[in-house]
């Protein structure tokens, strides 16, 4: 706790550089991150999104003057604790399942009155160009730490997204071929240094969603799974994928309900 | 419902001619949705997500699920893609060869259209032994010229490999770098000087 966090951040990134450009092959850039994890400890740079995201939840704001406290995630107004856990799920006011971030863009719009397009307007933040989804997101995520996912799935809307989400995971499209499986319907293997979690298993749904969203270290920003969604997609050569699109909510339909059972500890830190 | 379900008659009569037996469809809400939830992003359109015959049986099955008539139609239609170097001659630059298989970029919209596509070979492969970076999506390919030797067939099979990967193993993950044309012909032959040169870091 004594060593400024800006020092010891760049101690670790450059540790990290290090094993990876120097190790044996064996030694993946996994174990680096791990290191790096513990060594930040509870000092989880995401942090920062999460405060943001706290003090926007709670200051009136908007045409209608109005905090955030009111909005419903799933578990009635205002409950924010445990709601990420059970998310994407139908919701009767919007008659659409929704994920975490399309829900508060729900709230804002009707009771903050912000128009949609101006609290998109920085979907993913980018150096001093802020995002309040990122913010509020991280909020609400935290809440979620420790819990278990468990999805409702009582809906049939629940169960058409789930199954939309896995068939647009084995979707091979674009000038390469891809799809998300070709690269997550594996066990045990790695893009250059970096392993990949098999998306299709139990074990390896978890490993992944119980992390995400996260700060990313590469970037120095907190990014959402609406963010990782798309950004798997511009690696995959397809078109943008679009925000809170069906394909969007699909594919996490599909990886939370594969993620079920396990334990949240979101926003986690990745690469 | 006659008007309605013409167009998928036709398509169908039209795969027949290479697929006879088994409808190349992915179920067609999946792929309207697909087209519902993206939007075309700089040299990335949307005609990207309209699938191929390839595409779209190797989405319905994977190579170890494809039925036999399938993967034996992809096979021959996929052979009959490869063209190999209008020169005859197979083997180009190993140095330029090693700085392709390096590359990651091209062809995403983040990407600059005007510099050369990569082919991004160690994402999945390992190949010279120096470098330690590789993935393990597909086979290792260290010695790959040492192991084999330059006969005629061993050539033409290494470039059908990387011209249309999915003429020797239907629903293939290995991307069909010449018949989609992510890398040109030049590309190719350096490609496989770095597979087979004696002095290419692969055989050290």
């Amino acid at each position: 706790m004594n060593t400024p966090r800006a020092t010891r951040r760049a101690l670790l990134v450059g540790s990290l550089l290090l094993l990876a450009g120097a190790a044996q092959a064996e030694t993946s850039t996994q174990d680096a991150i791990a290191e790096y994890r513990e060594m930040f400890g509870d000092d989880n740079p995401a942090e920062l999104w999460q405060s943001r995201g706290e003090a926007l939840w709670h200051t009136a704001r908007g045409p209608k003057q109005a905090n955030l406290t009111a909005c419903d995630l799933g578990l009635g107004p205002g409950v924010i604790e445990g709601a990420y856990a059970q998310l994407p799920r139908w919701f009767d006011d919007t008659q659409q399942v929704q994920d975490l971030e399309t829900r508060l863009v729900s709230c804002v719009t009707t009771l903050q009155g912000i128009p949609r397009e101006e609290f998109l307007k920085v979907k993913f933040g980018d150096g001093e160009k802020k995002s309040e989804l990122e913010a509020l997101t991280a909020y609400v995520v935290a809440a979620s730490r420790g819990k278990p996912i468990a999805l409702p799935m009582q809906h049939p809307a629940e169960q058409a997204a789930y199954a939309l989400g896995k068939a647009a995971f084995s979707y091979r499209a674009g000038p390469h071929d891809f799809a998300c499986a070709t690269c997550h319907g594996d066990a045990g293997k790695r893009i250059r240094l970096q392993e990949l979690p098999q998306l299709t298993t139990a074990a390896g749904a978890r490993e992944a969603y119980t992390y995400w969203p996260a700060y990313r270290i590469s970037q120095g920003e907190l990014r959402t799974m609406e963010w990782r969604l798309q950004d798997c997609f511009r690696q995959q050569r397809l078109p943008q994928l679009k925000f809170g699109s069906e394909v969007a909510i699909g594919l996490t339909m599909f990886l939370a309900k594969n993620a079920e059972g396990g334990t949240l500890a979101a926003p986690g830190i990745k690469r | 419902m006659i008007s309605l379900r013409l167009p998928g008659v036709l398509a169908a009569s039209l795969l027949a001619v290479s697929l006879p037996l088994y409808a190349a469809e992915t179920a067609p809400d999946a792929a309207a949705a697909m087209q519902r939830s993206f939007e075309a992003k700089k040299q990335a359109g949307m005609d990207r997500l309209q699938q191929d015959e390839v595409q779209a049986l190797c989405t319905r099955y994977t190579t170890a699920t494809l039925p036999a008539e399938a993967a034996s139609s992809i096979q021959q239609a996929s052979l009959a893609t490869v063209k190999p170097p209008s020169d005859g001659q197979y083997l180009g630059d190993y140095k330029a060869g090693e700085q392709i298989a390096q590359t990651g970029t091209g062809l995403q919209s983040s990407d600059d259209p005007a510099k050369p596509n990569g082919g991004n070979c160690y994402a999945c492969h390992q190949l010279a032994a120096s470098e330690l970076a590789y993935g393990t999506l597909g086979p290792s390919l260290q010695h790959y010229g040492k192991l084999r030797g330059q006969s005629p067939e061993m050539l033409a099979l290494a470039w059908r490999k990387l011209y249309n990967a999915q003429a020797d193993v239907p629903c293939s993950n290995m991307p069909r770098f010449g018949h989609q044309k992510i890398l040109t012909e030049q590309q190719l032959k350096d490609l496989m000087a770095f597979l087979f040169d004696p002095a290419s870091p692969v055989n050290q």
